[in-house]
């Protein structure tokens, strides 16, 4: 039987030994420290914990258009009883528009989470910028830099943020804003220090050597080098800053038309739930909220014990 | 030499970042949306001829240049405007608030201290233990809750459920006097202090432990040990004091800021302190009163900072040479 005979396929030549470029050769090492780093992280148990707990509600606030529908959530929508206790309908019960706990506290994790999140970026990029020009520049820059950052660290924080947002108005992105302006200078400090340190070592001194810029620097070597310092030290902001945006709220300074737990907290307190006995209106906001700050509270320390070499040795 | 190099070289930047913040407090007002003109003319109970006479005092029909000049020169004779809403100066309005806000802030963060120092200390010294598992993850649960949300609780627990407590105010409306008044505000000062202490205990603990599991780690702990101390007293004599020099810095510049932390639990508790007085300004923009709580906490914490630094380097000479 004649089998056709496969065309002869012209084997391709074996690709030449390629140079791979430096930056893949960076991303793969970074892969590795990221994947040995999480080994660490994984024996953690205080660390997974609270990645569990915050997976949990980071999953609930991208869901919530699909659990809950969000029109309900208007006042002017709500066909739930007010003031209801806990039943198999509402199964938290319901607030003074008797919209159900449950639906409230859903979307209240979305806010809460933007204003963890944003905040704690807003924070990040200040802090980042003021204290990487600062430790890097030197001189000049750095002491007026310096000064600006130790003075902004004695400010007190909470005076200045009522101060900022009763005069910006209440808004979720003012709000946002005010927990940025008020918090970064601590990060900027840290930022600063590690600059310092990075800056010194012999390979950014090659890398000067070989002809490299200000900016190459920053974003190659010295950036870097200074995250995964301050990585745990955002893990830590974001809790700060769920803190924060609840006691603005709970001063009255939150914005009413976005609901965050902090918002639903003081509305309970100004509606009289603690004189009416609504628990329910008052207990799971701020259940929510030890939880996540929480959360992220031992998320950063465990990662503090990780990337701190300071720390790594106990 | 080198000590009074160091002190001098300390106030000199209190002195600057006093400036500063005087400084600061005056443009955040002037930069701001809302400028005071327009807010001092939206009151509605000064009359016009009194907004016209605070516009002429405060000088804001002048340049920006010179109404710092007479803002600076106004601070440091003590006039901090007045009240948008009782015409009354500012400065004697916070005079009169600030006794209640030093009482609830003294007594709670002396509370607080003492036994954020004994959990710390007891945690560390038994490291992995009942006691200091148990402590540690009770100081991060009240260290992650929200202050307010506390106080509300512990008013729903302690006021409504079991009646022990009043809820909220300074004292009763009945008339007492002498013994009976003071036992009065203490019943009234109890939940406000108690939500303050735990909700600074955590963090006291805390850093005292980390500071005192350094210093277990040093050599002059393992020669002691070597020397046949017991172990209660290289504890007492040779660990803790050596632990408590960070710690104490802490305390001095958390001082500082315990003014601002009272603001929510003044206003959960209506406690008739500088915090409430700083939330009521809040709702009808009262700015003469937030620019001089802004003020007044400002200068307490840069105080409170000299009086660390101060107290630290005549505690560790490694600071005053260095």
């Amino acid at each position: 039987m004649a089998i056709a005979e496969p065309p002869v396929v012209q084997a391709e030549p074996p690709p030449p030994p390629t140079r791979r470029s430096a930056r893949a050769i960076t991303w793969a090492r970074r892969r590795r420290a990221v994947a040995a780093h999480w080994r660490v992280y994984r024996r953690n148990r205080q660390g997974m914990w609270g990645l569990a707990i915050l997976l949990i509600f980071i999953a609930l606030a991208l869901a919530a258009p699909l659990l809950v529908d969000e029109r309900r959530l208007e006042p002017a929508f709500s066909t739930g009883i007010p003031f209801q206790p806990p039943s198999a309908d509402a199964w938290l019960g319901t607030d003074k528009f008797g919209r159900s706990m449950v639906d409230l506290l859903v979307y209240g994790a979305r806010i809460s989470l933007l204003v963890g999140f944003t905040a704690t970026v807003g924070t990040m990029l200040i802090g980042s910028v003021v204290g990487i020009a600062a430790g890097y520049y030197g001189g000049r820059i750095d002491a007026l830099l310096n000064a600006f950052t130790n003075w902004f660290l004695v400010l007190p924080w909470i005076v200045l943020a009522i101060v900022l947002a009763s005069l910006l108005g209440a808004t979720l992105f003012n709000i946002i804003l005010v927990i940025a302006i008020t918090s970064w200078a601590g990060t900027a400090r840290l930022v600063r220090a590690q600059t310092l340190t990075v800056k010194e070592r012999p390979y950014v001194e090659r890398a000067r050597a070989l002809g490299a810029g200000d900016w190459h620097l920053i974003t190659r070597h010295i950036l870097p080098n200074v995250f995964p310092v301050i990585f745990a030290n955002t893990v830590l902001t974001v809790a700060l800053s769920i803190l924060s945006e609840t006691t603005l709220s709970i001063l009255g300074l939150g914005d009413p038309n976005s609901v965050s737990w902090g918002v639903i907290i003081e509305e309970s307190f100004s509606s009289g739930a603690l004189t009416a006995g609504y628990w329910w209106w008052l207990i799971p906001p701020g259940v929510c909220i030890v939880l996540v700050t929480l959360a992220f509270t031992m998320c950063g320390y465990a990662l503090d014990e990780i990337l701190n070499p300071r720390l790594r040795e106990r | 030499m080198g000590s009074q190099r160091y002190l001098v070289r300390k106030v000199l930047h209190a002195i600057a970042t006093l400036l500063f913040v005087v400084a600061f407090n005056f443009y955040l007002f002037r930069i701001m949306p809302g400028d005071p003109i327009t807010i001092l003319a939206r009151s509605q109970h000064l009359s016009r001829a009194d907004i016209a006479e605070q516009i002429a005092n405060l000088g804001l029909d002048k340049p920006l240049p010179q109404q710092l000049l007479i803002y600076l020169g106004d601070t440091f004779r003590g006039e901090l405007g007045v009240d948008l809403r009782s015409g009354a100066p500012v400065s004697q309005l916070i005079a009169e608030r600030l006794w209640p806000t030093i009482l609830l802030v003294g007594i709670s963060t002396v509370l607080s201290i003492g036994f954020g120092l004994l959990i710390g200390i007891k945690g560390a010294w038994q490291r992995g233990g009942l006691f200091d598992t148990t402590s540690l993850y009770t100081s991060l649960v009240f260290y992650s809750m929200p202050e307010g949300w506390l106080g509300m609780i512990l008013i729903v627990l302690f006021a409504g459920l079991l009646g022990w407590f009043p809820a909220g105010q300074y004292e009763s409306p009945a008339d007492l006097t002498g013994f009976a008044h003071i036992v009065d505000v203490l019943n009234h000062l109890f939940l406000p202090c108690l939500t303050l202490t735990l909700g600074y205990i955590g963090e006291y603990a805390i850093v005292m432990r980390s500071s005192l599991l350094e210093v277990r780690g040093e050599d002059f702990i393992t020669t002691a040990r070597a020397k046949g101390v017991p172990d209660r007293d290289v504890r007492r004599r040779h660990a803790v004091p050596n632990a408590l020099l960070p710690t104490l810095t802490l305390v001095f510049y958390s001082f500082g800021f315990v003014l601002g932390g009272a603001v929510v639990i003044e206003s959960v508790f209506s406690w008739p302190g500088v915090g409430r007085l700083t939330y009521e300004a809040i709702g009808e923009l009262n700015y003469p009163i937030l620019q001089g709580v802004f003020l007044l906490s400002s200068v307490t914490v840069i105080l409170f900072n000299l009086a660390a630094d101060i107290l630290y380097g005549y505690l560790d000479p490694r600071i005053r040479e260095g």
